[in-house]
């Protein structure tokens, strides 16, 4: 992309090519001899970075496809049968939905790299305007398909984020119109986010060749912002480039398979294991982490109109940042004041992050006020002024000058306070979701629990069988099959043991030749049959409160670990919010209601119900299911068999997905560490 | 990418009938997918909705421009709040009528916005009293 290639390939059929199209010389010169700055340090592998996780976006993203149903009525099944039942298809899931906080992660860093060693100054106006299509578009892309699998905050979010169009006057009701295709959120609005979620990927590719054309015009720019004046300034990107880069994406997928393998709903959301409901708003409505600064900004302006431009203006401004920073000096490592002021600016990105995830009431409105004001001043005041008044620090006159001036400054520091600051960032969701009141569920040990752990066999058995005595007259289980209890990694029971488990239920069949459904006994095959035959009827019979569907509920339920846990949870892998919430609700319930509480007729006092006051009665008492292993019939030892069991119809494939992940950690160790020495040889005559 | 014909359809006008509603009752029903509250007002409500200073509120309209007349107890508007479209919770808040729990607007007991974030009060939907205790919106 560099001009005309002197490039001649010495394959006569290549060479045929070539004099047609020449597309290898393409390549070589953009990719082969392409010169790159000497210079350049860590911050600039993710430009690979970015790109390896678009490419895996979308091959996951095509796969995925092949199995999901675009449906309001179906969308969320199918999502659950593809972690179920498709191969691998808890792998492509998480590959998918971590992948999509890691492009994020990626291209945030890109972003403030950009903005900290002023790449985006003459000239690379453009390179660095086409920067920031890519990231609208990746936001677009992003919000379209956290839609897709249709759970509570899908379906609130997209009404949240589409209604920020009817603030426009005069036609802001009709866009809403056109982009819900009815008149609320519904299938039709599914079904074309599905079409743009599959599309806009696409753009972002086009768009990501222009970028790549504009930069390997204007070339790179490098920490010292310099350009490269003789041969001694740069080297061949590859193997230069190529090898560091290859090391910079294997130190990234360790921390992607990280949360692929142990944590992967750290950054979701619980209440999206809820399959979406038109009725019933959660109690807080937090888009994903990435959005959450632009989310603080919309809330901080009282005024809806005003909110909502303040919030596109918060990207849109970037695009005029080549022309409100005028200064000459290009890298801020030569400007002492703008260097604090941009990390002044990266810490009220954080902060502001934080806020979008609280709830906006008392001193979260002011603050989120007050750091608003700081993001735009950081853009419309303090750039431009500093241009103006900054006395920069001399600048070498070459890259060589620079590589032999370096000094032994540890880029490690600041590494170390980006990852704190980022996982500050990244738990205040978890925080956000803090319950009211101070009834925490207490902490149990569990078996899964752990980068190792495996179901406890017996637990599952006997589980299963509190689930079947006590828990199946009220709750379903519906998205639990018989075949599955002889699955790897569940209660260990034979095909025939589930077999004869699923011919004592009676499961309703037909139409027959004759017309008229019937009843047969339950085949491996068949799903638990529910209690109720829809959810008004179980709403009817249990005094207007619907007993939930079990199959998920350890995952769509949490409670806030707030600060600073969620940090220790992201290192400890601690991810049992879940079934410490249900087993605490189980053996919650007390007849002596304490003072202050009031409970409604027909509710019970919970101690960890959120409000206290909960529809289920006491469910399990001492002794009420027999035990032929001898372990203890107490309603604690049944609370931890149900909640273990609970957990593996939630996740069947989590034994399958914790030891995948080792596999992975051992090769990705081994492969960086190789990457790591080959790039050292590679770089070792050209420091 | 408008609404298709078959969507379009499905918005027809539907039937209400009020009389299981007692009063301080409020029921919800869907029409065009969006949850449409029907408040049973008791006498208090309806004082404090005429009680306030019309000229005061953000968005100034009178209760009775926003009930029909001779059927005062009946309030009848669309839960969606103006705000971002979350669903309103009814008998909460520090006006006796809605309180939206996603960015915390408040309504008084005539669905008028008084606190937060929302520009303007919840919409009264097209409808009519077809008999004294039945109603059609649309």
């Amino acid at each position: 992309m560099s001009g005309p290639s002197d490039y001649q390939p010495s394959n006569p059929a290549l060479q045929w090519i070539e004099r047609r199209l020449p597309i290898l010389g393409l390549m070589h010169s953009s990719f082969v001899v392409y010169p790159t700055p000497r210079n350049l340090n860590y911050w600039w592998t993710f430009g690979a970075i970015l790109s390896f996780m678009l490419g895996m976006q979308i091959l996951t993203g095509v796969i995925l496809a092949m199995h999901y149903t675009p449906h309001a009525d179906l969308a969320f099944k199918s999502v659950e049968l593809i972690v179920r039942d498709v191969n691998y298809g808890w792998l492509l899931r998480n590959m998918h939905a971590c992948g999509a906080s890691m492009f994020f992660f990626a291209v945030y860093v890109h972003m403030l790299r950009g903005l900290y060693y002023g790449s985006y100054k003459e000239p690379r106006e453009v390179l660095w305007i086409l920067g920031v299509i890519i990231y609208l578009l990746m936001m677009a892309t992003g919000f379209m398909g956290y839609v897709l699998p249709w759970g509570q905050m899908s379906f609130w979010g997209a009404t949240v984020i589409t209604n920020l169009f009817s603030a426009i006057p005069y036609f802001g009701e009709s866009i809403v119109t056109l982009l819900w295709g009815g008149y609320s959120v519904g299938n039709p609005t599914l079904n074309r986010f599905f079409s743009l979620h599959y599309l806009l990927p696409f753009l972002i590719a086009g768009v990501v060749v222009l970028h790549v054309w504009a930069l390997h015009v204007a070339g790179q720019n490098n920490p010292d912002g310099v350009e490269p004046k003789t041969e001694k300034d740069t080297v061949p990107f590859t193997p230069h480039a190529t090898i560091k880069d290859g090391f910079g994406v294997a130190c990234f997928l360790l921390l992607y398979a990280w949360f692929i393998f142990y944590m992967p709903n750290y950054l979701g959301d619980a209440d999206n294991y809820i399959p979406a409901n038109p009725g019933v708003t959660p109690p807080h409505i937090v888009p994903e982490w990435y959005y959450l600064p632009f989310y603080a900004i919309l809330r901080s302006i009282p005024n809806k109109l005003a909110g909502v431009i303040g919030m596109f203006s918060a990207i849109i401004v970037l695009c005029f940042l080549p022309w409100l920073d005028a200064a000459r000096t290009r890298s801020s490592k030569y400007r002492p004041l703008a260097k604090q002021f941009f990390w002044i600016f990266v810490v009220v990105c954080i902060l502001l992050g934080y806020l979008g995830a609280q709830p906006p009431e008392g001193i979260y409105v002011i603050a989120g006020r007050v750091l608003t004001v700081c993001y735009f001043a950081y853009f419309l005041i303090v750039l431009p002024l500093l241009s103006r008044i900054e006395k920069p620090r001399p600048v070498p006159n070459s890259i060589s000058e620079a590589i032999l001036a370096k000094s032994g400054k540890a880029v490690a520091s600041v590494a170390i306070a980006l990852v704190a600051a980022g996982a500050l960032f990244l738990g205040s969701l978890q925080d956000a979701r803090a319950s009211e009141g101070s009834d925490k569920p207490p902490g149990n040990k569990w078996s899964f629990s752990g980068p190792f752990g495996k179901f406890d066999r017996g637990a599952l058995q006997r589980g299963l069988k509190v689930y079947k005595e006590v828990c199946a007259s009220c709750h379903g289980l519906s998205y639990v099959a018989f075949r599955n209890l002889a699955e790897a990694g569940g209660p260990g029971y034979s095909v025939a043991q589930a077999a004869a488990f699923a011919s004592e239920y009676k499961v309703k069949d037909g139409p027959n030749d004759a017309g008229d459904m019937f009843e047969r006994p339950g085949r491996p095959a068949d799903y638990f049959p529910s209690p109720f035959p829809n959810e008004q009827a179980a709403r009817a019979a249990n005094g207007g409160a619907a007993p939930p569907d079990l199959s998920l509920i350890t995952k769509a339920r949490s409670y806030g670990r707030g600060f600073p846990w969620f940090i220790f949870d992201f290192f400890t892998q601690y991810q049992e919010q879940g079934p410490d919430y249900v087993s605490a609700v189980l053996q919650g319930f007390d007849d002596h209601v304490p003072e202050g509480v009031t409970i409604p007729e027909g509710s019970y006092y919970n101690k960890y119900f959120p409000g206290h006051a909960i529809k289920m009665p006491k469910p399990l008492s001492d002794g009420q299911v027999t035990y032929d292993d001898g372990s203890p019939t107490t309603v604690a030892q049944y609370s931890k068999d149900v909640t273990t069991f609970l957990m593996w119809t939630a996740e069947p494939h989590m034994e399958a997905r914790k030891r995948l992940g080792f596999q992975v950690f051992v090769f990705l160790i081994l492969f960086a560490g190789l990457m790591y020495f080959t790039k050292k040889k590679v770089w070792a005559d050209s420091h | 990418m408008n609404p298709d014909a078959s969507t379009i359809a499905a918005g027809a006008p539907i039937e209400v009938d009020l009389s299981p509603v007692a009063e301080g009752q409020d029921i919800k029903v869907f029409w065009r997918g969006k949850p449409i509250y029907i408040s049973h007002r008791t006498k208090k409500q309806i004082d404090e909705a005429r009680g306030v200073n019309v000229a005061s509120l953000p968005d100034p309209e009178t209760d009775e421009a926003r009930v029909k007349s001779g059927h005062e107890q009946w309030l009848v508007v669309i839960g969606i709040c103006t705000h971002l479209g979350c669903i309103p919770i009814a008998h909460e808040g520090n006006y006796d009528g809605f309180f939206c729990p996603c960015h915390g607007s408040q309504y008084d007991s005539s669905g008028r916005i008084r606190q937060g974030p929302a520009p303007a009060n919840l919409p009264v939907p097209p409808y009519q009293f077809v008999s004294d205790t039945k109603i059609q919106i649309g």
